[in-house]
């Protein structure tokens, strides 16, 4: 089904609004010395520590999106509409806010960082308040993934397997986890892009260190300055990386069939 | 060297000879007191307070010219004037972002403002902060520019002429992230422009010996670009002239 004739020129419109500030930054790629400027130290550090910090921010999210995802199920009415609207407001709240909220929580003089300062336990400024900050902002992803996943996927099968006798925890592990699969798959992707693309809140919270919390798009907001070769090429790896986790978390739905 | 009236004197009359018409379309006699011309001028994060009463300054001399001051870090300026930003004039914290934007530069740019770093602690100075010398120990958290930011670039020639090996847990893009930093008690020490302090709350200085063997010079500089060069020339003869240099003495900075 298409819609009227007149719909295309706005679509094209639309097409090129994203599209071509894409095509804007490939052709200002250096591409004779793509490699290199991938490969150089400075983009190298900063490459891995994304890598590294995201894995991990993708693992909390897991560990407790999951369970959070099936916590907001069980809930009913206004609550689960308030508590899926304070859970998910990292998915449309400015970055820096984000950051300045981890900062009151975890920063020296936070609510949780202060306590954990004066028994000698630092957050800020450790590679561990990257991972923080990624997981705040890629936790909705996880959480909103498994809640849907949960509503279209009835308890039928649950039902049944009660019956026979299966404890809650058996029916979760052979019952509904394997059943969500495709959605925990959707949400580890789109979490990890999240996180690796977490700049505002990094920034404002974690600080910027080589190798330590300068992360991909930090050391890309540092270097477009004195080096923007560099930057544009550390852009388009993340730009492929975006392209990529798109494209495999939104593949037709035909693939996924009817259940 | 021309008196700051006599110079904007001089722009009025160049402009009711010149482009007068176009500036106030109701004008026959009296220019109108209605705004009909934006001067976009592009200023150093660091002069953010003192730009503004310069600008308002400005416009109570012009009152038809409505001063519209962009602010960032000035080699995030450059970069934007590279790549087309319409700004009239570009005021820099270095001479290094100025001479980026040369090609772009309608005559030699004006030294306006000196700039010295001092160290921002909160206030009570908890981490007991005495000195450069006392931003080597790690047990103070310490906070500075990245060397790539002009900021960045001054306190590494400072700490290299003291001979500290500054422990810094992170190198900020901007003076405002090491100024914020401070501010909320995330960091015991950084290093920023003396004329920062101030401007903070919560933030109090402690001073640097030898400070004064690193100073920032900022240039300012009309842009080919400008469409009304008068008026744009004349703004950069005010910030330079004796009433901007009160103002920015007001400030804290340096004479030129």
């Amino acid at each position: 089904m298409t819609g009227p004739r007149w719909l295309v020129p706005l679509a094209v419109a639309g097409a090129l609004l994203v599209a071509l500030p894409l095509v804007g930054l490939l052709a200002r790629a250096n591409w004779g010395d793509l490699w290199a400027l991938i490969t150089a130290p400075a983009s190298l550090e900063a490459l891995a520590l994304s890598l590294r910090t995201s894995i991990a921010a993708t693992a909390l999210v897991l560990v407790l999106g999951v369970p959070l995802g099936f916590a907001l199920h069980g809930l009913h009415g206004r609550v689960r509409a308030v508590a899926r609207a304070v859970l998910l407001a990292p998915l449309v709240l400015p970055p820096v806010v984000g950051g300045l909220a981890l900062l009151y929580a975890f920063g020296r003089r936070g609510l949780l960082g202060g306590p954990l300062e004066d028994a000698g336990v630092s957050i800020a400024y450790t590679t561990v308040a990257v991972v923080l900050a990624q997981a705040f902002v890629a936790m909705p992803f996880m959480v909103v993934s498994v809640e849907s996943a949960l509503a279209t996927h009835g308890s039928r099968r649950e039902a049944i397997a009660a019956t026979l006798g299966a404890s809650r925890t058996r029916i979760l592990a052979r019952v509904t986890l394997p059943a969500l699969g495709p959605a925990l798959a959707t949400g580890t992707v789109l979490a990890f892009a999240r996180a690796l693309g977490e700049f505002g809140a990094t920034l404002t919270f974690a600080g910027s260190l080589a190798g330590v919390t300068r992360t991909t798009p930090l050391e890309i907001y540092l270097a477009r300055e004195t080096d923007p070769d560099a930057a544009v090429a550390l852009s388009i790896v993340l730009l492929v990386v975006a392209v990529t986790v798109v494209a495999v978390a939104y593949r037709p739905v035909a693939g996924r069939a009817v259940r | 060297m021309r008196s700051p009236a006599r110079v904007v004197a001089a722009g009025v009359v160049a402009l009711a000879l010149g482009g007068c018409a176009a500036l106030s379309p109701d004008s026959q006699g009296a220019p109108s007191t209605a705004v009909t011309h934006v001067l976009d001028v592009y200023a150093a994060a660091s002069l953010s307070e003192v730009m503004e009463t310069l600008a308002v300054g400005f416009e109570e001399v012009l009152p038809w010219v409505d001063v519209r001051v962009t602010y960032g870090g000035s080699s995030d300026l450059a970069a934007q004037i590279l790549e087309g930003a319409p700004a009239a004039v570009f005021a820099s914290a270095d001479e290094a972002q100025m001479a980026a934007v040369a090609d772009e530069v309608a005559g030699e740019p004006v030294v306006f403002a000196t700039n010295t770093l001092t160290i921002a602690v909160p206030e009570g100075n908890p981490a007991g902060v005495t000195g450069l010398g006392s931003l080597a120990d790690d047990a103070v958290v310490t906070v500075v520019c990245a060397p790539q930011v002009p900021c960045g670039a001054a306190t590494a020639t400072l700490a290299a002429h003291a001979g500290v090996d500054i422990a810094a847990v992170s190198e900020e893009l901007s003076v405002t992230d090491v100024l914020g930093k401070v501010a909320s008690g995330q960091a015991d020490a950084g290093v920023v422009y003396v004329t920062d302090v101030p401007r903070a709350e919560g933030v109090e200085a402690v001073a640097i010996d030898g400070a004064d063997a690193v100073v920032n010079r900022y240039p300012i500089a009309r842009l080919k670009r400008s469409d009304f060069a008068e008026i744009a020339d004349d703004f950069v003869a005010y910030v330079a002239g004796a009433e901007g240099r009160a103002v920015l003495a007001e400030a804290g900075f340096g004479a030129p």
